[in-house]
C-alpha cells in the first residue's frame, strides 16, 4: 500500500514500497532550477564618480607620469573601460622614493607615536564613512562580489587602520627591553585579489611604526588604491608619507631595484616572489614575502559531512578562488567518496554566478582576461591528464570574464600539482590508515602548501 | 557552522516579483494554527474562513494549506473547510508533552482521523528520546503512522527540548525511517521554537534520506516565525538546500498564526504601493 498520495502530477512522489515509481529511483538528483528565481538586486553605482584618468600619487599630489603613458583599467564583469591609469616608470618611482625619504626624515619618523596614531584613526574613520562607495568601486574594478567587498573587505580595511592606529603610541611596550624604531622607506607591492585590504595590511602597520611607503598596486586593480590616496589627502596626512605608483610589472621591478628602499613587502605569485628574493639577496634591504599556496582539506570518515562541505566550499570558491590559501586540494577518505562528491556537486549548483554588483551573487567575475586564460589552460591540462571535471551549469553572462565553479575527480598525486591551481578543486580518494598523526604524508608541507583544513569528529 | 550557513540565507536580497511570488508561496504553505484551551467553534469558524480566503479577492491571494487545531475541534473545522482544498490538521498523541500511554495516543489519532483530519501532527516522546530509548520512539511513530491510515503524518520533534544538533539530526532520522511524511520542529508551546539553524539541520537530514532512498520527506518549521522577511529567508533556505521540488505546500509548511497577517500586509503593500495599518487586517 502506498502511504503517500501524490498531490499533483507535477509532484509525483516515489512511494515507499518501491512500486509504481513515478520517478526512477536512480534519479535522486536535487533540482536547483528556476522555480522562484531571484530578481536582480543590484547595488546602485550611479553615484560613483570615476575620473577619466587616474594619475600617480607622489608627495601628496596627483601627478602625471613622466612617460606620459596610461593603460586602461577594465571592469572584468563587463569588459568596459573604467578609466585610464598612469603608468609609472623608473623616473616616477625615483621621485616617489625620494618624496618618501624626505618625509621620513623630516616629519614622519620624528613625530610622536600618538600623533601618528591620530592620523591613522582619522583615515580609519574616513574609510568607514566611504565604505559603501569603496566597496562598489572594488567590485567594479576587480570583479569580486559586492557581498564580499561590502561585508568582508571594507570592514576589515577600516579595522586594520583602527587596530594599528592603536599600536602607534604603544610600541615602547611591544618588545620589552628593546626599543622599536622605524626602518625607513618601505616599497610595497600588492596583488589584485583583495586590492584595498592588501593595501591596508601593508600600509597601516608600516605607518604606525613611523615608516613611509611607496605602494605599487596590481595593474588590474589600481583604482581603489587611488581613491584611498584621496582619503589620505582628506585626512591631512603629511605629503610624501604614502606614495602610490601604478603600472605594470616593470614599475614593481623599478621599485624593488631602487637603492633608496629599506624594505620590500610583496604579496603575490611564487614566481615573482622568487625573482624579488634573488634581486634583494646581498643588499641591505629587508624583505617579506606572502606567496601563493595550494592548501589541502582532508575529510575523515567520522567528519560531520555537511559541515565539512561548507568548509570546502568557503575554502575554494570564496572570492572566485582568488585566495592565496584557497583550499584547492581535497583528500577524501575512500568510504565517504561518493557521498562527498554528490554533496559537492549539488552544492556548487546553488552557487550563483553573475553580476558581482548583484547582492545575491556568490561567485563574481575572474579578475582579468589573462587569469581566465590561465584557468582555462590549467583545466585543459587537467583534462588531458585524465581527470574528470565536474562543473556547475550556471549560466554565464555573455560579456566579461567568467568561469563556472568546478572540481576535478580522478586525480592522482603524480599529476601536475598546478593542474587546477585556481578556481577549481581537485579531489583525491584516499585510503586513510588510522587518523590523527599517522601515516598521512600529504599533511607534510608540500611545495605549495600554505594552510590545511582537517575535518573529523 | 549550521548557524553561519543559516545566516547566509537571511542575506539573500528578495525583491519585486521574487518577493511577491515568495509571499504567495508562504501563504499557500501556511498551516494556520490555533492551539489554545480557549478555542471555541466560533474562533475555529473564523480561522477557517480566513484560511480559505485570506484577503479580499481582488488581491488573488491563494488559500492556506491547512488549519491546525486540537482533536476536539476537528469536526468543526472539517465542516467549514469541507468544500475547499484547505486541509484539516490535528495535533494528537497527547500534545504537547506526549506523555500518555501509547494506547490512548493511538486512540486519539484514530478518533481525529475519523472526525475528518487530513493530517496528524504528532509529538515524539522526548522523555523516551532523551533517556536513550530510541526504539520506543521509533515504534510509537510507526504505530501512529499505521493509525493515521490515509492521513498524512507530521512528526514534531520539539527541537527546543532536544539540546543538541546531533539529537535533532538523530530524531529526524528516526522519524523519517518510522514513516513520517513531514518532520516538524516544534509544538510552539516552548521556547525556542523553530530557528533557522535547527531547520537547516533537519533539511539536511531530509536531503540525506532522499539521496539514500529517493523519498521526499516534507518539512514544517513551526512557532517563532512571525515576519514575512523571516518566512522568505526560510524559503531561500529550502530552495538552496533541497531544491525546487520542495517549494510546494506538499513538501513544505509553516506552522504559524501571527505570521499570516504580516505576510498579507506585505502583499497589500506590493499590490497597492503602500502599507495599511494592522487594524485593517482581521485577527488571526
Amino acid at each position: 500500500m502506498s502511504r503517500r498520495k501524490p498531490n499533483s502530477s507535477q509532484l509525483a512522489i516515489v512511494n515507499r514500497n518501491g512500486e509504481a515509481n513515478s520517478r526512477p529511483m536512480t534519479k535522486r538528483r536535487l533540482d536547483f532550477g528556476e522555480r522562484w528565481s531571484y530578481a536582480p538586486a543590484l547595488e546602485t553605482n550611479s553615484y560613483i564618480k570615476l575620473r577619466n584618468r587616474y594619475q600617480l600619487f607622489i608627495n601628496g599630489r596627483f601627478v602625471s607620469p613622466k612617460s606620459g603613458q596610461y593603460f586602461d583599467s577594465l571592469n572584468p564583469a563587463t569588459e568596459e573601460k573604467l578609466a585610464e591609469i598612469g603608468s609609472a616608470n623608473k623616473e616616477d618611482v625615483d621621485l616617489a622614493v625620494k618624496a618618501a625619504r624626505r618625509s621620513y626624515k623630516t616629519v614622519w619618523s620624528k613625530m610622536p607615536g600618538r600623533e601618528r596614531g591620530k592620523y591613522l584613526f582619522r583615515i580609519a574613520r574616513l574609510i568607514q564613512e566611504k565604505a559603501r562607495e569603496l566597496a562598489v568601486l572594488e567590485t567594479m574594478d576587480g570583479g569580486r562580489t559586492i557581498k564580499e567587498s561590502r561585508d568582508i573587505d571594507l570592514p576589515l580595511v577600516a579595522a586594520h587602520f583602527f587596530y594599528h592606529a592603536g599600536w602607534a603610541d604603544k610600541l615602547e611596550y611591544a618588545f620589552p627591553g628593546r626599543k622599536a624604531r622605524p626602518l625607513g622607506v618601505a616599497g610595497q607591492i600588492i596583488p589584485w585579489n583583495f586590492p584595498l585590504l592588501m593595501a591596508a595590511w601593508k600600509l597601516a602597520p608600516a605607518l604606525a611604526c613611523g615608516n613611509t611607503c611607496v605602494l605599487k598596486p596590481a595593474e588590474t586593480t589600481s583604482i581603489t588604491a587611488l581613491h584611498l590616496a584621496e582619503i589620505f589627502q582628506e585626512a591631512g596626512l603629511p605629503d610624501g608619507v604614502v606614495n602610490i605608483v601604478t603600472g605594470p610589472g616593470e614599475t614593481g621591478s623599478a621599485l624593488v631595484n631602487h637603492p633608496g628602499i629599506d624594505k620590500i613587502a610583496f604579496t603575490g605569485s611564487t614566481e615573482v616572489g622568487k625573482q624579488i628574493a634573488s634581486v634583494i639577496v646581498g643588499t641591505k634591504k629587508k624583505l617579506t614575502l606572502e606567496l601563493g599556496g595550494k592548501a589541502a582539506n582532508i575529510i575523515f570518515e567520522d567528519a560531520p559531512i555537511d559541515q565539512a562541505v561548507e568548509g570546502i566550499i568557503a575554502g575554494i570558491y570564496f572570492n572566485q578562488g582568488h585566495v592565496c590559501c584557497a583550499g584547492s586540494r581535497l583528500f577524501v577518505q575512500e568510504s565517504l567518496f561518493p557521498t562527498v562528491i554528490r554533496k559537492l556537486r549539488d552544492r556548487i549548483s546553488t552557487l550563483r554566478v553573475g553580476d558581482p554588483l548583484d547582492k545575491n551573487t556568490d561567485v563574481g567575475a575572474i579578475n582579468s582576461r589573462s587569469q581566465l586564460d590561465k584557468i582555462c589552460e590549467l583545466v585543459d591540462s587537467g583534462l588531458k591528464q585524465g581527470a574528470q571535471l565536474v562543473q556547475s551549469r550556471a549560466r554565464l553572462p555573455a560579456k566579461g570574464y567568467w568561469y563556472p565553479p568546478s572540481f576535478f575527480t580522478g586525480v592522482t598525486a603524480s599529476q601536475s600539482n598546478r593542474s587546477c591551481q585556481q578556481h577549481a578543486l581537485r579531489i583525491e580518494r584516499r585510503r586513510l590508515d588510522g587518523q590523527g598523526e599517522q601515516n598521512f604524508q600529504d599533511r607534510k608541507p608540500t611545495a605549495r602548501g600554505r594552510s590545511l583544513g582537517e575535518h573529523l569528529q | 557552522m549550521a548557524e553561519e550557513r543559516a545566516a547566509a540565507f537571511t542575506r539573500r536580497s528578495i525583491k519585486t516579483w521574487t518577493k511577491l511570488e515568495g509571499l504567495e508561496l508562504v501563504v499557500s504553505m501556511m498551516d494556520l494554527t490555533t492551539l489554545e484551551g480557549s478555542d471555541t467553534p466560533g474562533k475555529i469558524a473564523f480561522l477557517c474562513r480566513k484560511a480559505m480566503q485570506p484577503l479580499d479577492l481582488r488581491y488573488q491571494v491563494p488559500s492556506c494549506a491547512a488549519v491546525c487545531v486540537y482533536p476536539n475541534l476537528v469536526k468543526t473545522a472539517k465542516k467549514f473547510l469541507e468544500p475547499s482544498s484547505v486541509k484539516v490538521a490535528s495535533v494528537a498523541t497527547a500534545f504537547p508533552a506526549g506523555l500518555m500511554p501509547t494506547k490512548l495516543k493511538l486512540r486519539e489519532v484514530r478518533g481525529a482521523v475519523r472526525d475528518g483530519a487530513d493530517e496528524i501532527d504528532m509529538v515524539i516522546n522526548r522523555s523516551d528520546f532523551l533517556a536513550g530509548e530510541y526504539e520506543r520512539v521509533f515504534d510509537e511513530i510507526a504505530a501512529t503512522r499505521e493509525a493515521c491510515g490515509v492521513a498524512h503524518l507530521k512528526v514534531i520533534l520539539e527541537t527546543g527540548e532536544l539540546q543538541t544538533y546531533d539529537n535533532i539530526r538523530l530524531a529526524s532520522e528516526i522519524a523519517m525511517r518510522a514513516g513520517a511524511d513531514f518532520i516538524k520542529t516544534s509544538t510552539g508551546k516552548i521556547s525556542p521554537a523553530a530557528t533557522m539553524p535547527v531547520t537547516l539541520v533537519m533539511l539536511e537530514a531530509i536531503r540525506d534520506y532522499f539521496y539514500e532512498t529517493g523519498i521526499r520527506i516534507g518539512m514544517k518549521p513551526a512557532g517563532g516565525i512571525r515576519t514575512a522577511k523571516e518566512a522568505l529567508a526560510y524559503l531561500v533556505m529550502v530552495k538552496e538546500t533541497l531544491g525546487d521540488d520542495w517549494l510546494t505546500s506538499a513538501l513544505f509548511r509553516f506552522g504559524a498564526s501571527t505570521l499570516l497577517n504580516d505576510v498579507l500586509m506585505q502583499l497589500v503593500k506590493v499590490a497597492d504601493g503602500n502599507y495599511q495599518s494592522a487594524d485593517y487586517f482581521s485577527l488571526p
